[in-house]
């Protein structure tokens, strides 16, 4: 009796540790989040207030600083813009890694082992290498200032990330199904419409909402490729065209930021298993 | 036939976007090229100009102190998340989403937080260091002082790129068989003996994987710095992406600004030599 016990305190003592140990950790990722969504809601005058206790709100909640952000900006449109963005170049994407992914998963023929490693090494060229010359060439194909620009130049991060992410998926598909199908006179390409993608689906959805993800998320290229208002994405057009000289909007400033992130945190909380099951094998399985 | 032709749009894509213009940021590197006007071949011009300049100086030394520091952060407190989450712990679906956010929120809108927390005049982290007497007021002014910038860019680096580690690593703690620490338990190892002896060895090889994937991200990083302080004070938090950004596009001179970026890639070329040498092992 006693020895139970004492064990129930044990476990309860190292159940208690684990909790207290985490708190902090869930502290520092979400406080932030919390002190931009407070701020947004603020009175200016208790916003410049150094008495007001800064984590709470103690004067009224007020829309007004989303009001102006509808009012007075271009906010839809740059919203409307990453939008547009997103889906094009994630669905281009996605069409061009299925059929590269699948080639080098399950295909054989001379150069696919180097194949797969220029596409591998294209996934580690981080886009601050590249953002230079490529504004010279979206000059040249007479894309400057548009956002054609981004949705030509997204799949080039985008076109890698998912080829790998989707190898992956289709190598778990077993051969023997793939060659029953063959064996009854289907073509390659029906196999993979008909068989393998099917099969592959938690795959193309993870690889999909990853792809929105990041063009969603995307801010050098949307920094340097544009330039006019109207034609911005929501990100850069928050960090951008929101702070005008020296006077910070601040109240504005968080709630264009809260207001640009509830896409993704929506698809995010509706699909959190994809997510982690996507950052582990994109990264891991690789 | 068949396989060529599926690979071939990526293929395309990837020569035309990808290849050709890193051919092109090498041509731009060694001549004297500017935005509306394509200048003369120039040699190493470009590039002697650049070694000889404090800025870029700075700027290498900011890297790798940067780099440094945050990955090493990332590396120890990813574990050590991974391991508390990994344990029996009741919402640990809540919990894993939670830690994950700062990852999937975009980047540049959440640092736009970070920077009204470190403002100059209403920073709640001075707010509450200063109300719980850790400081004596008016307390640092992050933004405006060297090392307290260096400080922050580099904090708010760890916070986003934190729950990837702890993710992939978790991930990993998961496919270590169970019977190894009954094995260490029945052997009358402490909880402490059975991390360093059995959990860290085996992690090696997905630890081994992220590490290299952050190091080109964490040292190729361009957005939190040019949110938080574009470079300043007096460009001590400047890295390689941003200065190029400063220098080809806001300054106009691409040859340079190509030279500039083009010092990422012996960091690239090292992470693909081990990254592909260690897939090959496997």
């Amino acid at each position: 009796m006693t020895r139970t016990a004492s064990l129930r305190r044990a476990a309860w003592w190292r159940a208690a540790r684990t909790y207290a140990n985490l708190v902090p950790f869930v502290f520092f990722a979400l406080f932030p989040f919390y002190f931009m969504f407070v701020t947004s809601f603020k009175r200016n005058a208790e916003l410049y207030n150094l008495k007001a206790v800064p984590f709470w709100i103690q004067t009224g909640a007020i829309t007004d600083h989303y009001a102006f952000l509808f009012q007075k900006t271009e906010f839809l449109t740059w919203i409307k813009n990453s939008l547009t963005i997103s889906v094009i170049a994630m669905t281009v994407s996605l069409a061009i890694a299925i059929l590269a992914g699948y080639s080098l998963a399950r295909l054989r023929y001379r150069g696919v082992g180097s194949f797969g490693t220029a596409v591998f090494i294209t996934y580690l060229v981080p886009p601050t290498l590249l953002f230079l010359p490529l504004s010279q060439v979206i000059n040249w194909l007479g894309l400057s200032d548009s956002i054609w620009a981004l949705v030509v130049t997204y799949p080039t991060f985008l076109v890698p990330f998912s080829t790998w992410l989707l190898m992956g998926y289709f190598r778990t598909v077993p051969r023997e199904v793939e060659e029953c199908a063959l064996v009854d006179g289907a073509s390659r390409m029906q196999t993979l419409t008909r068989i393998v993608l099917p099969m592959a689906v938690p795959g193309v959805v993870c690889a999909a909402l990853f792809g929105f993800t990041l063009c969603w998320n995307e801010y050098i290229y949307a920094l340097t490729f544009v330039s006019q208002s109207a034609n911005k994405t929501a990100v850069v057009g928050v960090t951008a065209d929101l702070i005008r000289g020296d006077i910070y909007y601040w109240g504005s400033l968080m709630a264009g930021a809260v207001i640009a992130s509830v896409p993704i945190v929506v698809i995010y909380v509706w699909f959190l298993d994809y997510y982690v099951s996507g950052l582990t094998a994109g990264a891991v399985k690789g | 036939m068949f396989g060529y032709g599926l690979i071939l749009p990526a293929l395309v894509l990837l020569t035309c976007l990808v290849a050709y213009p890193f051919g092109m940021a090498i041509y731009f590197s060694l001549s004297d090229y500017w935005v509306g006007s394509p200048g003369p071949f120039v040699g190493l011009t470009n590039f002697r100009e650049i070694l000889g300049n404090d800025v870029f100086r700075q700027t290498v030394q900011n890297s790798f102190l940067f780099t440094g520091v945050a990955l090493t952060l990332k590396t120890a407190l990813g574990v050590w998340l991974a391991v508390l989450l990994a344990r029996d712990v009741r919402f640990k679906r809540v919990l894993r989403g939670a830690v994950l956010l700062p990852w999937v929120i975009p980047t540049a809108l959440s640092t736009l937080g970070w920077w009204w927390m470190f403002d100059s005049l209403y920073s709640v982290v001075n707010w509450t260091a200063i109300h719980l007497g850790l400081m004596s007021a008016p307390g640092p002014n992050w933004l405006g002082q060297s090392n307290y910038a260096m400080a922050a860019v580099i904090v708010v680096n760890t916070w986003r790129g934190l729950p990837f580690f702890a993710i992939t690593v978790l991930a990993g703690l998961m496919s270590i068989p169970r019977e190894f620490y009954e094995a260490a338990e029945v052997d009358g190892a402490t909880s402490r003996q059975r991390f360093w002896h059995v959990t860290l060895p085996l992690l090696k090889p997905v630890l081994a994987v992220v590490i290299l994937f952050s190091t080109i991200f964490t040292f190729s990083d361009f957005n939190i710095v040019q949110v938080l302080t574009r470079g300043g004070p007096v460009n001590t938090t400047h890295l390689f992406a941003t200065l190029a950004y400063q220098i080809g596009l806001q300054g106009g001179n691409l040859g340079q600004g190509a030279a500039i970026s083009l010092f990422l890639f012996p960091m690239l070329a090292l992470v693909v030599f081990l990254q592909l040498r260690y897939i090959r092992k496997e």
